[in-house]
C-alpha cells in the first residue's frame, strides 16, 4: 500500500515538476493525433456530407460499408497500414514505418470513418430539416451543402472531438507502425504499455492521469457542445 | 377563348393536377386559376389536400399528371424564382436573426451596404428591429413566423404561399401576422395561403378556394364562398360540421 502511495506521488512529482521526458511524450501523442484527426476531417467530412445529400447508386452499401470501418479492431489496421508501409509492402520506398507520419496514418485509417459516419448522420437530419425551406429559397443541393456545414457546425466540431478521442486513446495500431521508439514514437498510449511491463509505475500513472484529463476535457467539451446544439434544435421542434 | 386569356394573363393556373400515392389520388384538381388582385385562401378539413396543392403551386412537388401554369406558360425555374413560402413550423437558419435575411439577399448579389438597408427596413417591417443579433432559434413563435415571413418577402416575391402560417400562434401573434400579409398584399404580392381559420379567411381573403378529399369543391369570392356556400361540402366546413 505503501509502494502504492510512493508511486503515486511520484507520478504527481513528475506531472507538477515538469518532467520533460514526459512532457515530450505528452507533446508527441497530441501532435500526431490532432494531425490525424485533421487529415480526417478534410477527407471524412466531405465523404459524409456527400453522402446525406447525394443520391447515387451504391450509396446505401457505401454508408453500411463506412458503419463497419467504424468498429474495425485497431491492431488489424495498424498491421494492414505495417504490410503497406514495411520495405517489401507498395509503399515501403517512402521509408515511412517506425515513424510518427506512419501512427498518423493508422490514426487516419482508424478516425476517418469515425467522423465521415457522424458528419453523414448530422447532416443527413438537417437536409431532411431544411430541404423544402431551401428548395423553396432557390438553394440547389449542391449549393446546400455549404450552408449544411455551416449550421451543423457545433454538431460537426463533436465529431470531431470523438474522433481525437479515438485517436489520443489508441494503442494497439500506433505500437505495431511506430514501434514505441524512444524519443521517437513513443506516445503516451504506448509508453503506459511499456513502463507497467517494466513496473515504472510513477510515469506510467502520470501519463494515465494525463490521458484520463485529455479524455474528461473532451468529454466535456463534447456534453457541452451536444447539449447546446440539441437547444438549438429543440427550441423549435 | 376564356383558357387562353386566363393562361396569358398574370395569372396561377392548376390544370388536371393530380398527385398520388399508393394508388390513391391526394390531389386531384381539375382546373383552378388564381387571378385576383387581393389575398386568396385555401380552406379544408385535414386532408383535404391544401397543403400539397400549395406545394405543387410552388413547385416543390411535381404532379403525377397535369401542370401548374403561370404566365401562360408551365412554371419554370424563372417563376419560381419569383415565389416565396412560408411554412406552417418555420424552418430557421441556425444562425442570427440579421443573418437569416442575409443569407437570402447575399444570393440576390446585393452590396453589404445595400443588404445592411434592406435588413433594417425588413426588420422594422417586422418588428423584430431589436432582435437583429439575437439567435433566430431563439425567437419565440410569433416572432419565428414573423421573421420568416420577412425572409420569404427579402426574395421580392410576386407570389407568396403561405401554409397555416399562424396555426400555432396565440390571437396576438396572429393579428401581427395578418398585418404583414395584409401589407405584402396592398404592395402587389399575390397571397396564396391555406388556413382553417374562418375568422381569419373573412378577416384576409378577397377569394377562398374550399378544399375536400383532394378536390376543389368551391372557388369564389370570399363573401359568396363564406356567406353562401354553394356546396354541401362548404356548409358542412362553416357550420362547423364534421365533413367526411
Amino acid at each position: 500500500m505503501q509502494n502504492f502511495a510512493a508511486e503515486f506521488n511520484s507520478a504527481l512529482a513528475l506531472i507538477l515538476e515538469g518532467d520533460s521526458e514526459l512532457w515530450a511524450i505528452v507533446l508527441l501523442s497530441l501532435q500526431v493525433s490532432v494531425f490525424a484527426v485533421l487529415i480526417s476531417a478534410v477527407i471524412g467530412m466531405p465523404i459524409g456530407a456527400a453522402l446525406a445529400v447525394a443520391r447515387f447508386p451504391g450509396r446505401r452499401m457505401m454508408i453500411v460499408l463506412m458503419n463497419a470501418l467504424m468498429g474495425f479492431p485497431p491492431v488489424v489496421v495498424g498491421l494492414l497500414v505495417y504490410l503497406m508501409l514495411s520495405r517489401s509492402g507498395p509503399l515501403g520506398i517512402l521509408e515511412l514505418l517506425y515513424t510518427p507520419t506512419a501512427m498518423i496514418i493508422a490514426q487516419v485509417v482508424l478516425v476517418t470513418p469515425i467522423i465521415a459516419a457522424l458528419t453523414r448522420q448530422v447532416i443527413e437530419m438537417l437536409a431532411e430539416e431544411y430541404s423544402e425551406q431551401l428548395r423553396s429559397l432557390g438553394v440547389s443541393r449542391l449549393a446546400s451543402v455549404p450552408v449544411l456545414l455551416w449550421d451543423a457546425r457545433l454538431a460537426l466540431i463533436t465529431a470531431l472531438l470523438a474522433g481525437f478521442g479515438r485517436a489520443i486513446a489508441e494503442v494497439g495500431a500506433v505500437i505495431i507502425v511506430g514501434g514505441n521508439i524512444n524519443h521517437v514514437t513513443r506516445v503516451m498510449t504506448t509508453t503506459i504499455a511499456l513502463e507497467t511491463s517494466k513496473g515504472n509505475l510513477a510515469l506510467a500513472l502520470a501519463l494515465g492521469a494525463i490521458l484520463i484529463g485529455i479524455a474528461v476535457a473532451v468529454n466535456a467539451i463534447v456534453s457541452a457542445l451536444s447539449l447546446r446544439a440539441e437547444q438549438e434544435g429543440l427550441r423549435h421542434a | 377563348m376564356r383558357d387562353l386569356v386566363s393562361d396569358m394573363t398574370n395569372c396561377l393556373r392548376a390544370r388536371d393536377l393530380q398527385v398520388r400515392s399508393n394508388g390513391k389520388a391526394l390531389l386531384d384538381v381539375h382546373d383552378l386559376t388564381l387571378d385576383g388582385p387581393g389575398p386568396t385562401l385555401i380552406l379544408g378539413p385535414n386532408g383535404a389536400g391544401k397543403s400539397l396543392l400549395l406545394r405543387c403551386l410552388h413547385g416543390l412537388i411535381s404532379p403525377d399528371r397535369g401542370q401548374v401554369v403561370q404566365d401562360g406558360t408551365p412554371l419554370n425555374a424563372y417563376h419560381k424564382a419569383r415565389q416565396a413560402m412560408v411554412f406552417q413550423r418555420p424552418v430557421l437558419l441556425r444562425r442570427s436573426v440579421a443573418a437569416n435575411l442575409d443569407f437570402v439577399l447575399k444570393r440576390q448579389n446585393m452590396s453589404r451596404t445595400g443588404r445592411k438597408d434592406r435588413i433594417v427596413e425588413l426588420l422594422t417591417e417586422g418588428g423584430l428591429e431589436d432582435k437583429s443579433r439575437q439567435s433566430a432559434r431563439s425567437l419565440s413563435g410569433g416572432e419565428a413566423q414573423r421573421l420568416a415571413i420577412l425572409r420569404a418577402l427579402a426574395l421580392n416575391p410576386e407570389t407568396l404561399f403561405l401554409d397555416e402560417p399562424t396555426s400555432a400562434l396565440d390571437p396576438s401573434a396572429t393579428q401581427m401576422i395578418e398585418r404583414m400579409v395584409l401589407r405584402a398584399s396592398s404592395r402587389g404580392v399575390r397571397i396564396v395561403m391555406v388556413t382553417h381559420d374562418i375568422g381569419q379567411a373573412r378577416r384576409l381573403a378577397a377569394d377562398v378556394v374550399m378544399m375536400q378529399g383532394g378536390h376543389v369543391v368551391e372557388h369564389g369570392p370570399a363573401k359568396q364562398v363564406l356567406d353562401v356556400p354553394g356546396s354541401e361540402a362548404s356548409r358542412r366546413y362553416l357550420a362547423g360540421g364534421l365533413v367526411t
